[in-house]
């Protein structure tokens, strides 16, 4: 029988989990590292009879008494697509500085994307990242695990594109 | 630790397809290569051909054709059959909480293979692609299909592929991150869209949660079960518990997190998850 752990929180910065599937090729060890802003540690009230019965074998989850300062965002208008024409994100708020991103298309077909306006003055990749780590620092997540690739969240349309965070972590490869 | 190479050359592209920005990442020696970038535009041009034969909005389309009653799916291309074999699967896997048979506006049941063809076409071509590339070398790939990714590594030198899930809260902060080489994250929420979820046993928009993500080995089924997580709602951590192999990162509305993992699983692709507070 295979373990379950089951963990119910109450709050956003909480337990830290990560998941890794590794190659038979690949041995490294992937870390999961303490947040910082835990102070105390308390089991939520759980949501199913399941996770009672888990929480004993479960590991600490802990609630937050100091929640992380939330990251401002703005309500951006939407780019029309499947059209040609380059489109420009509004500017996105954040504690660590303003972020826009502007795309290219031609026939429905993005042929460049590009953020023109970062936080900070350095190499375009990291300047990316430079926006995406503080934000999981607010949330106590290892800097070395921070360096992030793609987002997953509720679907994004074509039309939300130029606003995701995923369009920046795009802009910094597309050839 | 095994040495990670940072200077790896690394591509991106970006098409709409399905409605969808789908992102795909290659890193490698040969990322910049116009064989590579032909590559990534064949799996592209697969997708697309998914999109006419399975879209339920051109009205032509053969899904389409079967909707209305103007074909058969007992007659329909293999490649339909097949998805439609693997919505039935889906079904009973979920418990009913997926189903491929959902009433239209117009209250009939119409067939409506859409939850499970986005995941499954990405993943399918996204294979096509990992197979192909391994021609060119060593590479690492990435898919992201509006959210709902795919990794896949070869090399041994690389860092983790890095998936942050948003806050459906707060769509600029992430909840979590995760490393993955290879498998696949989905999420299904309506903090995107803003559009209902309904259950497909009783045509009622889920209202339990604000997001399911799913963890786990291929995209098909990460996809189909985080929309029945989704749909279970306060009902679906004990019956994430059960699925071999995935994980799992729950928001309801009273803002508790919870998370579902499986160490230890056996199987082709190993998960294992790691804790700390």
């Amino acid at each position: 029988m295979r373990k379950i752990i089951v963990a119910v929180m109450s709050t956003i910065s909480g337990l830290v989990l990560l998941f890794s599937y590794h190659t038979s090729t690949n041995s490294q060890a992937t870390e999961a590292t303490e947040p910082a802003t835990d102070v105390g540690t308390e089991q939520s009230a759980p949501s199913t009879p399941n996770a009672a019965e888990a929480s004993g074998s479960a590991p600490d989850a802990s609630e937050s008494t100091a929640a992380p300062e939330p990251a401002s965002a703005t309500e951006s208008s939407s780019a029309a697509s499947g059209s040609s024409g380059t489109y420009t994100g509004d500017a996105v708020e954040t504690h660590w500085g303003t972020v826009q991103v502007q795309i290219t298309v031609v026939d429905g077909k993005i042929t460049k994307a590009a953020a023109i306006e970062y936080p900070t003055e350095n190499r375009k990749d990291q300047q990316i990242n430079a926006y995406a780590i503080p934000k999981l620092n607010a949330e106590a997540v290892a800097a070395q695990s921070a360096r992030i690739d793609a987002i997953s969240g509720a679907t994004v349309t074509s039309d939300g594109y130029i606003e995701s965070l995923q369009s920046a972590l795009d802009a910094a490869h597309l050839g | 630790m095994s040495v990670t190479v940072t200077d790896l050359p690394r591509r991106a592209f970006v098409e709409q397809i399905m409605g969808l920005p789908i992102s795909i990442h290659v890193r490698g020696p040969e990322a910049g290569s116009d064989a590579i970038a032909g590559l990534v535009t064949d799996a592209f041009a697969a997708l697309r051909a998914d999109d006419a034969m399975f879209s339920t909005w051109k009205p032509d389309s053969p899904v389409s054709r079967i909707r209305d009653g103007r074909d058969q799916l007992r007659n329909a291309h293999p490649r339909i059959r097949q998805v439609a074999a693997l919505c039935e699967l889906a079904g009973q896997r979920t418990g009913g909480a997926f189903s491929a048979w959902r009433p239209g506006p117009d209250g009939r049941i119409r067939f409506d293979p859409t939850g499970l063809v986005k995941g499954w076409a990405v993943q399918q071509a996204f294979d096509v692609l990992t197979t192909r590339l391994a021609h060119h070398g060593r590479h690492d790939a990435l898919v992201n299909a509006g959210g709902d990714i795919a990794v896949h590594s070869t090399r041994t030198d690389t860092p983790d592929w890095v998936i942050a899930i948003e806050d459906p809260r707060d769509r600029s902060r992430m909840l979590r991150t995760l490393c993955l080489r290879t498998g696949a994250v989905a999420t299904s929420g309506t903090a995107a869209r803003g559009e209902h979820i309904a259950d497909p046993r009783t045509g009622a928009p889920a209202t339990g949660l604000l997001s399911a993500t799913l963890i786990g080995p291929e995209l098909t089924w990460a996809d189909v079960y985080a929309t029945a997580a989704f749909v279970k709602g306060g009902r679906a951590l004990p019956w994430l518990a059960t699925l071999e192999g995935h994980a799992a990162v729950l928001v309801d509305r009273e803002d508790r997190i919870s998370t579902v993992a499986a160490p230890g699983t056996a199987g082709p692709i190993r998960a294992q998850a790691s804790v700390a507070r």
